[in-house]
Formats: structure tokens, sequence, C-alpha cells
């Protein structure tokens, strides 16, 4: 059934017409409204699609509120907004990148939650857009599809060696711990004594953390009990974070690093020239840089209060930046073909400290595990969407991608993977008000009724694909609590998507 | 007339705002708009207090919210604090609050939009809120926790506070909190991007 009224009459700003399409609404109107509601669908259910699919909610109802007491003469319709997620699972990198012993920004669950819950939102989990259903296909079945599927590739050092076993990307290895399915073959071997994580952002500061936390702290956590298990036969005792920059361009935030510092039985090992001329440069650096290098130079600087040097040194662990320099080559064993140390460039920085450049000088560095977490990458979901490479992002103005009219995108897949939840709700939520600007001034045309989910599910079935609800989700949720209960944790998570679909059809 | 309580009945406003209504309708045409706008406003803080406070709060991890009912309802005329939210699109709401209210719940209460990602458990600054001049300084130093966490808040200015740590005192009638305006173009490493 298509609306038989083109949205933009709705929009008039006749007043009567508005106050007879207020009638309208109280009248027989709710089925007639609804035939041509904007059907909009949200590809990926990380924060991105979520704060997306919030705001496109919220602003609409909004003004369906502000109508009714006639203070605008917009008749926005309630959006429908449908999240297709290639897990069966929800969340994203809330569930699988944010680091177990961080459960309090987990908490943003219970938000998204909400939205979920909204009849107006409906969660399509176990869907691989771009295999199951194409991103024209879904064009075709809705007003507007926005792209918010984030950055599951992950940059590479590009050096010989990378391919050796022990060493990881640290998309895998956080996958790894944080029970991705796609990663539990991983089984890492931390038998060695020295593990080098080359990248000094929040992620390598999670792992950092991960690899040297005494396993009774990390027991409490949602951690997989095959990591769990891994980590208690660790032998790594020392961790080497290392970076390309200096001290004043180190990615990580002062959360991240404070709990370094803090980790019960480790202490920090830093390299105190690493910091010559680092306290004079602070004067003119803004207060979240100049905070947090401030830590660093306490942590690597000043002698330690009695206590704290008493901890340090009963600590059985330790870790430290390793600052200006950069992976040569991963230097293996020939006969096991292993990882058996890494060969680093020694840089300099030029005077503005944006760029590092090789001063010729190598050292190699011994150690038996490398985890290079030197940034994700967005990868290209289908041939029909723009994807510009050399930036791994959608090219875009605002969230809307370039030259495709109704198609957005929302996230890393946006900006790049960079910033922490509240870049990415601000960014989510700009890239909704731009796709409502286009409903309002006419440039994403809504007029026609589009059969949203109703066609996607009939070509779904036809696939032999069976999309999990989000009450699907809940039964997930539940048994995954239900089996965390028993050895005390939060919850014990699913490790396969089979077993993930096994509890659904319980 | 007839057809306005229609409407108004269809689309359940609240009676503060049946109240308003009648001398909107009554009004000549050119002028519904404004009387609208400040129906709406009274409605949108209405229906926000059924919509936005479900189970939104239920498993936060410090009890800051115990405020979360019967707040703005203060009986004794001591405790009330007048503040005012100016939100992202420079619309002052003012709020007559009480003495204990979280700003963060409270502004949740009234259907302004500050989120609230890691419920105040201090991961995350999306309670980000700029605090007037004359309140700033009365306010009790942030914990160290809350620094960091502001740290890594878009668009951090002196006067930035986590609105899930402010509780409300006396000494901050008056106040006013700006909710950011995060610019459309706004990256975090201060990038301007250039027109297309």
């Amino acid at each position: 059934m298509s609306c038989s009224v083109p949205h933009r009459l709705c929009c008039s700003s006749v007043i009567i017409s508005v106050y007879s399409a207020g009638v309208i609404v109280r009248g027989s109107g709710k089925a007639f409204f609804a035939s041509c509601n904007p059907k909009i669908c949200v590809v990926g259910s990380g924060p991105a699609g979520f704060y997306t699919a919030q705001h496109l909610i919220k602003v609409c109802r909004l003004h369906v509120v502000s109508f009714s007491a006639f203070s605008s003469f917009q008749a926005r319709q309630d959006a429908e907004v449908d999240i297709y997620e290639r897990l069966p699972v929800p969340f994203g990198l809330v569930r699988f990148g944010v680091a177990p012993d961080h459960p309090e920004v987990k908490n943003v669950i219970n938000t998204f939650t909400q939205t979920a819950k909204q009849s107006r939102c409906s969660f399509y989990g176990n869907v691989n857009v771009g295999k199951d259903v194409s991103i024209e296909e879904l064009q075709q079945a809705y007003h507007a599809v926005v792209l918010s599927y984030g950055a599951e590739g992950n940059r590479t050092m590009g050096v010989p060696g990378e391919q050796l076993a022990g060493v990881y990307s640290a998309q895998n290895f956080v996958g790894w711990y944080n029970g991705l399915p796609s990663c539990q073959e991983l089984n890492p071997d931390l038998s060695c004594e020295t593990a080098v994580i080359l990248g000094q952002g929040n992620v390598a500061l999670d792992i950092a953390r991960i690899l040297l936390s005494p396993v009774d702290i990390l027991k409490k956590t949602d951690i997989t009990q095959p990591t769990l298990e891994a980590l208690e036969r660790s032998q790594i005792r020392n961790v080497l974070i290392i970076g390309r920059r200096g001290p004043l361009q180190i990615a990580c935030t002062i959360k991240e690093l404070r709990e370094m510092v803090n980790l019960p039985d480790t202490r920090p090992e830093m390299v105190a020239a690493d910091f010559n001329g680092v306290a004079e440069a602070l004067k003119d650096v803004p207060r979240p840089r100049k905070r947090l290098t401030e830590l660093m130079l306490k942590t690597a600087l000043d002698t330690p209060g009695e206590k704290e040097q008493e901890r340090r040194n009963k600590a059985s662990r330790s870790w430290g930046f390793r600052f200006f320099r950069s992976p040569v080559e991963v230097l293996g064993d020939p006969d096991s073909m292993r990882v058996v140390g890494i060969r680093l460039a020694v840089n300099r920085l030029e005077v503005d400290g944006a760029r590092a450049v090789l001063t010729g000088e190598v050292e190699d560095v011994k150690c038996g595990l490398v985890i290079s977490s030197i940034g994700y990458k967005s990868v290209p979901i289908d041939p029909s969407v723009p994807f510009d490479s050399r930036k791994a992002i959608v090219p875009n103005n605002m969230g809307r991608v370039q030259h495709v009219s109704g198609l957005y995108c929302s996230g890393w897949l946006k900006t790049g993977p960079t910033g922490v939840i509240a870049t990415t709700m601000n960014n989510s939520f700009d890239t909704a008000r731009s796709l409502v600007e286009d409903i309002d001034s006419g440039t994403l045309d809504v007029s026609i009724s589009k059969p949203g989910s109703q066609s996607i599910s009939a070509l779904l079935e036809k696939r032999g694909v069976k999309p999990v609800s989000f009450s699907d989700w809940e039964k997930i949720d539940n048994a995954e609590m239900k089996k965390g209960e028993a050895s005390g944790k939060p919850r014990e998570k699913l490790l396969s998507v089979e077993e993930m679909l096994r509890v659904v059809q319980t | 007339m007839a057809a306005s309580a229609a409407v108004r009945s269809s689309m359940g406003l609240t009676l503060r705002l049946s109240r308003v209504i009648p001398v909107c309708s009554t009004c000549p045409l050119y002028r519904l708009n404004i009387c609208g706008n400040s129906a709406a406003s009274l409605q949108r803080r209405g229906s926000f207090d059924s919509i936005r406070t479900i189970n939104r709060h239920l498993q936060t991890s410090i009890g800051l919210y115990q405020i979360e009912e019967g707040s703005s309802n203060a009986e004794d005329p001591d405790d009330v604090v007048n503040i005012v939210y100016i939100d992202r699109s420079g619309q002052r709401i003012p709020v007559k609050a009480k003495v204990g209210d979280n700003v963060l719940y409270l502004a949740h209460k009234h259907g302004i939009d500050l989120e609230g990602a890691c419920e105040a458990s201090l991961a995350c600054s999306t309670c980000q809120v700029y605090v007037s001049d004359a309140h700033f300084d009365k306010l009790p130093e942030p914990v160290e926790r809350e620094d960091d966490m502001l740290d890594m808040a878009p668009m951090l200015q002196e006067n930035s506070r986590l609105g899930c740590q402010i509780i409300l005192t006396p000494e901050l009638d008056g106040m006013e909190l700006t909710l950011p305006k995060v610019t459309r173009n706004f990256y975090v490493d201060g990038h301007v991007p250039k027109p297309h």
C-alpha cells in the first residue's frame, strides 16, 4: 500500500491542513500514517548503530509531540528503525572491545536495551549484510540505510616476520579475551617472559593490563574462561609498550595510564632519558595532555615514597613505555617459526613532534609475544558503497555518503577508528541529524511507502538465514549470566555462533 | 474548539497543558505558533518524565540518584534550588529542584538531552556540562576520576564538570548549566574538515 498523501504535503505549512491532519491522526489515521513512516535501517549494532537509532527515534517522536501541540507545522512521522547485526548478539565493541575489567563502561548497554525495546525499533541479529543481503536490497526496502559497522580490520606493521607464530593483531587478541567467536582459535602462547606491544593507545594499555593483572581480579570479570586459564599459566613477567614518537605524543588517555600505574603486583620501568625536555614543553599544552604527561613524568622520574617503593620492590611483574622506536623486523626462530625478538629502529622527532624520522640506529629486543596495536581499520562491505581505501572510511559529508542518496554512515566508519564513547555518541547523533534534516528538506524522499523489514525478512527466509530478535538475544543474555553465576562472574560469554543459536532455539 | 479538544485528548496532553491550550485555540491564527511553543515545551517535559526514566538508572553502581522520585516537589522552601539548563539549541529550561538532586538525573526527569552512558559510574564523559562562572567555584573540587574523565570530554572547557557528579546545595541556587554544543564538524584531534 502506498501513502496517498505525499510527504511534502504532510509537512505543509498551511495551518488548515495541519489541523485536519491532526484530526486524521486522532481518527482513523494511525494505519494511514503508519504506511508512510520513514523506514530506516542501521547496519551494525555497536555504539554507533545504537546511538544513531536512539536519536532517530527520539527526534521523530519529539516532533510528533510538538505537532500535537500546534507549535510546529512539521508533521514528521515516527521513524521505524531496524538494526541489522552480523552476530546473534548486539552491542559490538561494548561487548567485544571494552575491557572485561571495565564493567562501568558497559552500563551503556542499558540505554541501548531501552532503545531496542521501543516498539519502533527492531533488532535483526545473525544477518550478514553484504553477504546474506546486499546494500542495494536494503536500499530498496528502506528509505534510508545507515552504515555503522565500525572498523573490523587492522592496520598492519608491514614488516618482515609479521606472520610468525606469536605475532598477533591487537584486534584479534582483544577479540580472543572478550569472546569474539571468530577469534577463539587464537590460543596465544604466553609461555615467554617478555611481551612487546606496538602502539601506545588505550587498546595497547588494555592488553598490557590484561596480560599483567593478577588473575584473581580478572576472575570476577566477564573475561572468557579459556583466557582465564591461559593467563593462569602465563609466564609473562614484563610488558614493553612501544611507540614511534615521544611521551608528548602518546595516544592513551589518563584513566588507562593511571590503571597501569596502580596495577597490583606490577612496577613501572621507564627509561628516564626518554623524558628529557618533556617537563619544559608542558607549559603550553592543553589540559588533558598536560595531566597525562605529568602522571607519566611522576611515574618515570619521581622517587617514590616509602610505601610505593616497597610495593614496587615486591611486585613480580613489570611494564614500561619505550619511546622513539619503530618496528623493522620481527625476528623468528628458523626451526619453530616462532617469534624470538623484534628489531626496532631508533627514531628522533622532527621539531614540531609531528613526525618520527629514522636515525639509522637499530636495537633488538628479546620477546616471545608481539602484539601490534597500531590502529583499527574499516573495510568495505559492498562494492556499491563508495570507500576511501587510503583513509579507510566511507567518504561522507556529515554522515551523508557522498554521491549516494539515502545512504548514511556513522561511528568509526565515518570518522576513522579514534575516540571514546562520547565521541562516537556525538558523531552518531550528528548523522541522525543529517538524516532527519534530509527528510525535512525533501532531499530524502519518504513519500513512497517502503516495505522495510517485511521484504528483507522474506529474502532472508528464502536464503535460509534465521534472524535473531532482541528477545532471542535476551535468552542468550540470561543463559550467559546464569552460566557466569556458577563461577562468580557477571557472565560467561558463549563463544561460538552455533552455541548462541542453540540457546535461541531452546 | 471542538477539534482542538479532540486532538488534545487524543494526544494525551497533561493537565498543565490543557490549561494553556484554550487560550491558544481562541487566539488569532498568527499567534498559534507562539502559543504552541510554550505549550510544546511544557508538553515535552511532561511526556519525557514517563519516557525517559523507565529503567535507565536501575543498575547504577553509585547511589547518587536517591533523589529521583519526588524531586522538584520540595515542600520546604529552604530546600528549593532553582537552576537553569541551557540545551544544545540554546533554549533556557528553568528547573525548580531541591537540595540533594543530581544534575544528570534531574535533567532526565525534565526531558533534557543529557546522556549518561555509564550511569554515573565515572567511566565516560557523556554528561559534561558547562557551569556558570558564579557557581563553578562553589562546587566541591572534582575527584581525580572525574578529572580523568573530563580529560576525554569533547569540547572541554575550564568550567566543564560531569553532570552526574553535581549534587545540588542551597548555594547553587541560580546556577546555569549549559550543554556543550557539539559542532557538526568536531573531530578529536581538532582537525577542521574543508567544505566539500
